[in-house]
């Protein structure tokens, strides 16, 4: 006779930490990647590209300051070209570090262990990106701190109706508390990295970063108490920091900008981004450091999910974007969506659409999500129709608006792609750095994983 | 091992905070305080001009009026620097052999004007009128302080944006009758306040209009 199976076959996660780890393996491997390890040949070698990238960079913006923003492709009516599409594309970069750093700790989302230091780490070299276009967009860059509430001798107060005021709060508060939050996570490795180097000179740098670490019980519980709370202190900035960003559209009056959908469509997009951005690091540094027992296909399962989430939000952004235009009856809004479909700028639009929304549909196949070359040419192509997103927004918006006399066409110049290109140099250089001399897995963090390794879990 | 750090690396420490503060907040005082000093403003600094002239003389002892030299300050942005003819309707009859006065002497023999080193010069990128300040009734020395105490000519004020604007945004407090723009020792009335405000009215100044960025850059 034949009996029914009953129980059910549930598939068993994979472990978060391959089997065969314990305490002081974690340590080792993580420490001595730094410490002891040789630097491999081809992180030299990024490292010679990316820094000829800054150099790029420095020469760009020296004839920037030189000639001033003439050098780019902005002419009225649009004022507001690549610096300000990169400006929105970093800062959205950055926000996967915050969420996954902060939110995720706060939802006991363990996973994240593995890889909130290097997002964190991204998160704040991407600030620094981003931080960057706005000033050098300036005519006058700089008297940048004009825009700063300060009692100055010409008594101006920056005009506080003005979003883009809140945009300089909305982003200094950001990176100060990246970084603090970076840095406090750091000490208990760093203290570590003290007790393991060899040479002195290494000792006494990280042990002044370790700022007198002893692993004391006492530090520990201060440790945590002042975690938790920077932890609850950066989750609402997840959320402020690109809806301030989208209300320096949504407030203007230009159509295919005033729109109240901005704000959460655009933490959507940020945190997509984010997400897509870390997957395009971690996956090549992965392989280059074999720490495929720590960043294991389950990471990269779960960040998929986030992206394929987030997309899905921003799709629904797109969705009501479009049928807002025309439910709306507004002559401007509905012109401007035909235009951005099939405009001078449709190409991008559809581009956009297969980039962002079309494509990342393939999520949904767990290939595709736990196959490293897979997931990082997804997590490229999101990158770009990130990129491609605000251009749209921001380039066909303005090329378009209420008067056909003052239509016009935005053509980047050779400035324009060099500083964009400059800042990615300047971002992956950061990260380098960041890999070669900081531990760039939480070692600490990571150990509290370990009963959910894969010899655990059958023990 | 021997330890990594002196034990009193500690104190060190602890003591870098509180130094980096104080550091820091000495470093912001000093910067703004040299930046609104009349070192970096040339508020209160005498200039050294071809002629030692002195404003406290020729005001205060022989009682001209700034007008006199000073003739378009009521119909053009500019107040004007009096040529040379106008020193000589006195100097050629008082004074002709003064060895101070040679430069004029010299300047009205050659047609060549005497070179004044401008004392009160605001940047090229603020549109600044004379004329429509005398019309609206704000007198010379509520800028240019009582200039018939000067011997030697210097700036009184700043001249810092902060200090056109403390004036622009509430002119009230310092307008006066036209009759009295020349006046030196004019005193305000008790009820300026009031009195003011009529003023303003009366001489139509427009308020809202004056705090506009192109008003004064354009």
């Amino acid at each position: 006779m034949e009996t029914i199976e009953h129980t059910a076959v549930y598939e068993q996660p994979q472990p978060l930490i391959a089997e065969g780890h314990d305490y002081g393996s974690i340590t080792d491997k993580i420490s001595s990647d730094v410490l002891e390890k040789k630097t491999p040949k081809s992180l030299f070698m990024a490292f010679a590209v990316t820094f000829s990238l800054v150099m790029l960079l420095l020469l760009s913006v020296t004839y920037l300051f030189f000639k001033g923003v003439g050098i780019w492709g902005i002419r009225i009516p649009i004022g507001w070209g690549f610096a300000i599409v990169n400006f929105v594309w970093w800062i959205g970069i950055g926000h996967a570090g915050t969420l996954i750093s902060a939110i995720l700790l706060l939802l006991h989302q363990q996973w994240r262990n593995s890889i909130n230091r290097f997002a964190e780490a991204m998160t704040l070299f991407a600030v620094a990106c981003a931080g960057m276009f706005p000033i050098l967009h300036l005519g006058r860059p700089w008297v940048f701190y004009w825009i700063i509430p300060m009692p100055d001798t010409m008594r101006l107060w920056p005009n506080f109706r003005s979003p883009l005021v809140w945009d300089v709060f909305a982003v200094s508060t950001y990176a100060t508390i990246s970084l603090i939050f970076w840095f406090v996570g750091l000490i208990p490795d760093l203290a570590t990295m003290r007790d393991r180097a060899k040479q002195k000179w290494k000792k006494i740098v990280y042990g002044m970063l370790a700022m007198g670490w002893r692993n004391s019980a006492k530090h520990w519980h201060r440790y945590e108490t002042a975690y938790l709370l920077l932890a609850g202190l950066a989750t609402p900035l997840v959320v402020s920091v690109h809806s301030v960003v989208s209300f320096d559209f949504a407030v203007g009056i230009v159509p295919g900008w005033h729109t109240t959908i901005f704000p959460p469509y655009f933490v959507a997009g940020a945190i997509y981004s984010g997400f897509a951005m870390v997957l395009s690091l971690v996956i090549p540094v992965r392989k280059l450091y074999h720490l495929e027992d720590f960043v294991t296909a389950r990471h990269l399962d779960y960040m998929a999910k986030v992206m394929l989430a987030t997309g899905l939000i921003v799709a629904y952004g797109y969705a009501i974007e479009t049928f807002c235009a025309f439910y709306s009856g507004n002559r401007f809004e509905h012109d401007m969506m035909i235009n951005r479909m099939f405009g001078p700028y449709g190409p991008f639009y559809w581009m956009l659409i297969l980039f962002n929304i079309a494509l990342p549909q393939l999520l949904w196949l767990k290939k595709f999500r736990q196959t490293p070359w897979l997931l990082f040419v997804m997590s490229i192509i999101i990158n770009i129709g990130m990129w491609l997103e605000r251009f749209v927004i921001i380039v066909s918006s303005l090329a378009r608006d209420f008067v056909p006399s003052s239509w016009a066409i935005f053509v980047p110049t050779k400035w324009d792609w060099f500083t964009y290109i400059g800042t990615i140099g300047f971002f992956l250089m950061a990260m380098i750095l960041f890999i070669r001399i900081l531990p760039m897995i939480s070692i600490f963090e990571l150990r509290t994983l370990l009963p959910m390794s894969g010899k655990s879990n059958h023990e | 091992m021997a330890q990594l750090f002196h034990p009193r690396s500690t104190v060190i420490s602890k003591a870098s905070i509180v130094i980096v503060i104080i550091v820091l907040t000495s470093v912001i005082v000093a910067a703004t305080e040299i930046y609104r000093s009349g070192y970096t403003t040339g508020q209160n600094v005498a200039r050294e001009q071809p002629i030692p002239f002195s404003h406290k003389h020729h005001v205060n002892d022989e009682g001209l009026s700034c007008a006199y030299c000073h003739t378009s300050v009521d119909k053009s942005s500019f107040a004007g620097i009096p040529p040379t003819y106008t020193c000589m309707t006195c100097h050629s009859q008082i004074w002709t052999t003064s060895p101070m006065l040679q430069p004029v002497r010299d300047s009205y023999q050659t047609q060549k004007p005497l070179e004044w080193i401008r004392v009160h010069d605001l940047p090229d990128f603020v549109y600044f009128n004379h004329s429509i300040h005398i019309n609206k009734g704000i007198g010379c020395e509520t800028c240019h302080g009582r200039v018939d105490q000067m011997p030697l000519m210097r700036r009184q004020n700043t001249l810092f944006m902060a200090w056109c604007i403390d004036c622009h945004r509430a002119p009230e407090k310092y307008i006066r009758p036209r009759s009295e723009v020349f006046n030196m020792t004019y005193e305000y009335p008790k009820n300026q306040e009031a009195f003011g405000k009529k003023l303003v009215k009366e001489y139509n100044v427009q308020v809202n209009r004056i705090t506009d960025c192109s008003t004064c850059h354009r």
